[in-house]
């Protein structure tokens, strides 16, 4: 087999040095009932252009070529073509975690790098070296909350990501963590009479996202106020990381969770992607994650290495901040290039190509259906409220090639045929018209009372 | 006429600074191309939201770009440039035609949520993943949704508690042997468990009759590797697992190991219940430096209902779907389907093998670690005399003697080249040296990394300091990490 | 390294020096030496109780996580905050950098405590292992 560095000669060797007749006798303190006396059943050996023809049929087979609308957590973005030549390279690739400081130290100072780069996007004083995702980086974030505060349950927005609410979900109910949710109002934004309501003496915090799940940004300052009123902390979750370039970060926030995938990471059907953790420096010692610190080396010059290890779970085991061992360095890395490259004013300037597209698109969208929302700022996703059922409409936008907004009933039932729709720098003027178009013909067509053509619902 | 030289100083691609001194305003990396749509005024769009401004985010031209990671590169050792001995690592070679396939543009421009009309291609990838899987494991059904393997031991745990919630009490403690990974008790405390230590027998495996003695009706599971820590395979397998299962307990068992046996034998067919894999070692995804990884969970048919959702299926038309009505699952643990670039890598990886292909490489993973055990015998103190598998691991008895310890000797090994094997784990072995080649280091790698060791214990004998003050060939050398743990510098500030 | 002699010591490595209803407690010189650098020190709040033999806080080096056990029960008066800062002074001077000090709860428990003669010796039995 083409891995293997050995031929049938250095094997004999090797069996001879060691003292064994075959290779049977390696494999003796497995009882014998259970060594397999056959094949797996796997797929037989391919050659490596039969692999890449598999692989090219899959791809076709997965929306090559399509325009999209899709946001919702996961982001189309350019990627500059230098993060892939960078990464690519085999010392970064096929590095291991960055443990043995002398030999790691181009991991490391790159990480010490992105540390530095998200605590100037998000206005917060120390972050981690990644998570998962944006979504486990939420639960964390909130668990870190629970830890510092000593309460032991959690007011979430309404607004907040449904899946990422859902993992939440997932980590509480286990720690006996209850969780109250939050509703929003007319503007998409958080209720605040409401979460006044929601907040007792137990709450360790209240998380919110923002810009939120439809695109709104919302009143941090607000918010923060409240929750800290009640001796809260507030965790502020981003799930579109160019919104960074042009909307205020959550200052006032004491937890800020992340998710950097806009940042270069690759859209990828949903992985990997780049979860990160900020915060403030007096809370440093309750933050899971790896976090690289600068340090000099016995001759006094300046190194890097991974520090305040005791949180974490290789030393303190069970009562480690997290279980979190490998996490998504290489992302992180991918993320670090784009921030490199983008900078003080193309992060900007591409935030702004952002709003652009989603205000055009925004505003010839109300034209013909109604587009929620508007009371507030948006940076770029808005909801589309429509009389057909988006499933409907996004059959038909499949048949030119364009991926219309998220359908939302699943998630906001209430909301009726609403559709999240996202538009980046990469989304065109025509694309923009077309889906207008189409939404507009489907508007007049239900008006008229006539049933508009269709292809069969997509999903 | 003499001529020299003269440079004022080193040339920086040594001493290589941080991105943010090489900042100045007016230097870009980036153009965009001209908007088809109306400017706006984000001021007047987005008020008080409006950011002021960007900090010491930094400006710089591409060339410095591609000129400073490239320096910083060249900083790092990688599995490219040698062997890396770590165990339980498998530091296996990461193929490149899987760094290809996940950038065709189809699955590299998927979105999680467009349309399954148009995502028939990533669900056939996830459906043969999951099916060679559950093949190789012997189990019966899988989750590839956890993000590393800590991840999948989360997930595992989780879906343990409901099966024992579902018959009426999820049960308050799990054991674990103390020769396990730190990730197995900081997971068993997230999922609201407490932790039971198993001690471990003379020969390093599960203590079978204090396992008989610690189990009852209020433990939930036993987390165990296989072979464990030592490079052992548990031979008394299925009365820990009669064991387990005559209380009603689950076997989970942690798959980090799984190198020594894929293909050789199934981890379903010797009592497994649940189990996580890691895809980022037994089948050679990249560690980038830390991740990402990928963990997937398998497990047998009566924990199928707990996993988590959506599940993939085949419709009746052939087609492939999400199945998101799943009223027993224990939810998500992220978002979306799991770290899918990494699946398509795992997948390419196991088409490039095939079923002898995968037999081979765990053979001479097995061969490969015991050549490194005959070499060392004699020259480090084996604290276990039992078979081992894919890793051993040594001690460092007879080195202490002068003073020298395990973590000394690493260093020195970085002298010779190469990264230094497993320090100081397990913890059952006092001062370890944990040794894991993998199948892909070849006998003049070996060879080399043998006559290193070797060469670093005659010094020890002849010139303790020489380890004691390695490394000496480093660009770096014992970097401080207490002020760096009493003092920490977390992020660059201007003026620093 | 001579133990003061007005102190008494736990095995757990730590010492206790008792002044009426009040106590200063710390960890040895023994234990500073076996811990390495510390680098941080995470100790209860004024108004908490602590019990003997059970858990009050933690030391911290750079690669390891040790408890600090309670040589006595009682409730916690001052906590040296100098050590929030400057953790090398236990390294430094063990038995001069307090960490803790409490209203004793039930001076007797200190009688069961080892005298610095007998800490001593019990040291100089863990050495030899």
């Amino acid at each position: 087999m083409r891995y293997l560095p050995k031929s049938p000669a250095d094997r004999e060797a090797l069996l001879k040095a060691i003292g064994a007749r075959s290779i049977d006798d390696l494999f003796a303190p497995i009882p014998a009932e259970y060594r397999l006396q056959r094949d797996l059943k796997v797929p037989r050996q391919m050659a490596e252009s039969e692999i890449v023809d598999w692989y090219r049929e899959r791809s076709r087979e997965n929306g090559d070529g399509y325009a999209t609308f899709l946001g919702a957590g996961a982001y189309y973005h350019y990627r500059p073509v230098i993060i892939d030549a960078l990464i690519s390279r085999g010392e970064f690739l096929t590095a291991y975690t960055p443990y043995q400081a002398e030999i790691s130290q181009g991991t490391l100072q790159s990480i010490f790098e992105f540390q530095t780069m998200i605590c100037e996007l998000t206005g917060m004083e120390v972050a981690n070296a990644s998570m998962y995702d944006g979504s486990t980086a939420a639960a964390e974030g909130v668990m870190m909350a629970v830890r510092l505060t000593g309460r032991h349950s959690a007011a979430v927005a309404r607004s907040v990501h449904p899946e990422y609410r859902e993992v939440l979900a997932t980590y509480a109910s286990h720690q006996g963590m209850p969780l109250s949710s939050v509703g929003f109002g007319d503007n998409g934004r958080l209720d605040l009479k409401a979460l006044e309501k929601a907040i007792t003496a137990d709450t360790a915090c209240v998380l919110i996202q923002s810009p939120n799940f439809f695109g709104t940004i919302e009143d941090v300052a607000a918010i923060a106020e409240i929750a800290h009123r009640s001796g809260a902390l507030l965790v502020v979750s981003i799930a579109e990381a160019v919104s960074l370039g042009i909307v205020e970060p959550p200052r006032q926030s004491d937890v800020v969770t992340m998710e950097a995938q806009s940042f270069g990471v690759p859209l990828g059907f949903g992985g990997p992607y780049c979860g990160v953790i900020a915060t403030r420096e007096q809370f440093v010692r309750q933050m899971p994650g790896r976090l690289v610190g600068q340090t000099t080396d016995k001759s006094g010059k300046r190194g890097f290495v991974l520090t305040l290890a005791t949180r974490e779970q290789h030393i303190r085991r069970e009562k480690a901040t997290s279980n979190i061992c490998t996490n998504q360095a290489l992302v992180a890395l991918m993320a670090n290039i784009f921030m490199t490259i983008y900078g003080k004013i193309g992060l900007r300037e591409l935030a702004r190509q952002n709003l652009a597209k989603t205000a055009y698109a925004a505003e010839h969208f109300n034209k013909h259906a109604r587009v929620l929302f508007s009371g507030a700022p948006r940076f770029n996703e808005f909801v589309v409220q429509t009389s057909e059922d988006p499933y409907a409409i996004n059959a038909r936008l499949l048949g030119h090639k364009i991926v219309g907004g998220l359908p939302m009933k699943k998630f906001y039932p209430e909301l009726g045929n609403a559709a999240l729709w996202c538009c980046t720098e990469m989304t065109t003027r025509t694309a923009i018209d077309t889906a207008v178009a189409m939404v507009a013909e489907s508007e007049r067509s239900l008006l008229a009372g006539k049933e508009p053509e269709t292809e069969g619902v997509a999903r | 006429m003499k001529h020299m030289t003269r440079k004022a100083t080193r040339h920086v691609s040594q001493n290589e600074g941080l991105i943010f001194e090489k900042s100045s305003p007016g230097k870009a990396a980036w153009k965009l191309a001209p908007l088809d749509v109306p400017e706006v005024d984000a001021a007047k769009l987005l008020g008080s939201a409006a950011r002021k401004d960007l900090g010491h985010m930094p400006e710089v031209s591409e060339i410095e770009i591609i000129r400073h990671f490239t320096r910083l590169s060249t900083w790092n050792y990688a599995i490219d440039l040698g062997m890396y001995p770590l165990g339980s690592c498998t530091m296996k070679y990461n193929p490149r035609v899987n760094e290809v396939v996940s950038r065709l543009e189809g699955l590299a421009n998927g979105h999680p949520y467009q349309p399954e009309k148009i995502s028939q291609g990533a669900l056939r990838i996830i459906k043969t993943l999951s099916d060679c899987l559950t093949e190789i494991t012997g189990m019966d059904a899988i989750t590839l949704q956890p993000a590393a393997g800590a991840h999948g031991e989360l997930t595992g745990l989780l879906i343990t508690r409901a099966y024992h919630q579902s018959k009426g009490n999820p049960r308050k403690k799990v054991l674990i042997p103390d020769s396990a990974h730190g990730t197995n008790p900081a997971t068993a405390a997230m999922v609201g468990y407490s932790v039971e230590n198993l001690k471990s027998n003379p020969q390093g495996m599960v203590d079978v009759a204090a396992l008989a003695a610690q189990m009852d009706e209020d433990v939930a599971a036993l987390m165990l590797t296989n072979p464990n820590t030592l490079g052992v395979f548990e031979q008394e397998i299925h009365k820990i697992a009669e064991i387990m299962h005559a209380k009603g307990g689950l076997l989970y068992m942690d798959g980090a190991n799984m190198n020594a046996l894929v293909g050789k034998v199934r981890p379903g067919d010797f009592g497994v219940d649940v189990m996580h894999l890691n895809l980022h070692k037994t089948f050679s995804t990249p560690h980038g430096g830390g991740g990402p990884g990928s963990g997937p969970v398998a497990v047998k048919q009566v924990l199928e209902p707990f996993l988590p959702k959506p599940v993939v299926i085949t419709k009746p038309d052939g087609t492939l779907a999400f199945e998101y009505n799943r009223p027993m699952s224990v939810g998500r643990v992220r978002t979306f389907y799991g770290n899918f670039g990494m699946f398509v890598r795992a997948l390419a990886y196991i088409l490039a093998n095939g079923p002898d292909g995968l037999r081979q490489t765990t053979e001479d993973a097995v061969l490969n670690a015991n050549y490194i055990r005959k070499g060392l015998e004699g020259v480090y103190d084996l604290p276990y005399s039992t078979p081992t598998m894919h890793e051993v691991v040594f001690s460092d008895k007879l080195q202490q003697k002068k003073g020298v310890k395990t973590g000394d000797i690493a260093k020195r090994l970085i002298d010779y080249g190469f990264h230094p094997y497993t320090v100081s784990f397990p913890l059952i072995v006092h001062g370890a040296l944990m040794i894991e080649p993998t199948e892909s280091e070849s006998k003049e790698e070996m060879d080399l990394f043998v006559e290193a060791m070797k060469s670093i214990a005659e010094e020890v004998q002849e010139d303790p300091q020489m380890v004691l003050d390695a490394p000496h060939s480093t660009r770096v050398s014992r970097l401080d990490e207490t002020t760096a743990a009493r003092k920490p510098v977390l992020r660059w500030k201007p003026g620093a | 390294m001579p133990y003061p002699t007005d102190y008494k010591y736990t095995k757990e490595h730590e010492w206790i020096k008792a002044d009426g209803k009040n106590a200063t407690i710390g960890i040895t010189a023994y234990a500073q030496e076996s811990l390495g650098d510390i680098v941080f020190v995470e100790l209860p709040k004024i108004g908490s109780e602590i019990t003997a033999g059970k858990s009050f806080g933690t030391v911290e080096s750079v690669k390891a996580v040790s408890d600090l056990y309670a040589p006595a029960s009682g409730t916690v008066t001052e906590v040296n905050g100098e050590l929030a800062t400057a953790p090398e002074k236990v390294n430094q001077d063990a038995h001069s950098a307090w960490m803790i000090k409490i209203t004793l709860k039930n001076p007797g428990e200190l009688s069961s405590l080892l005298s610095a003669a007998d800490y001593e010796k019990f040291i100089a039995e863990e050495a030899g292992h």
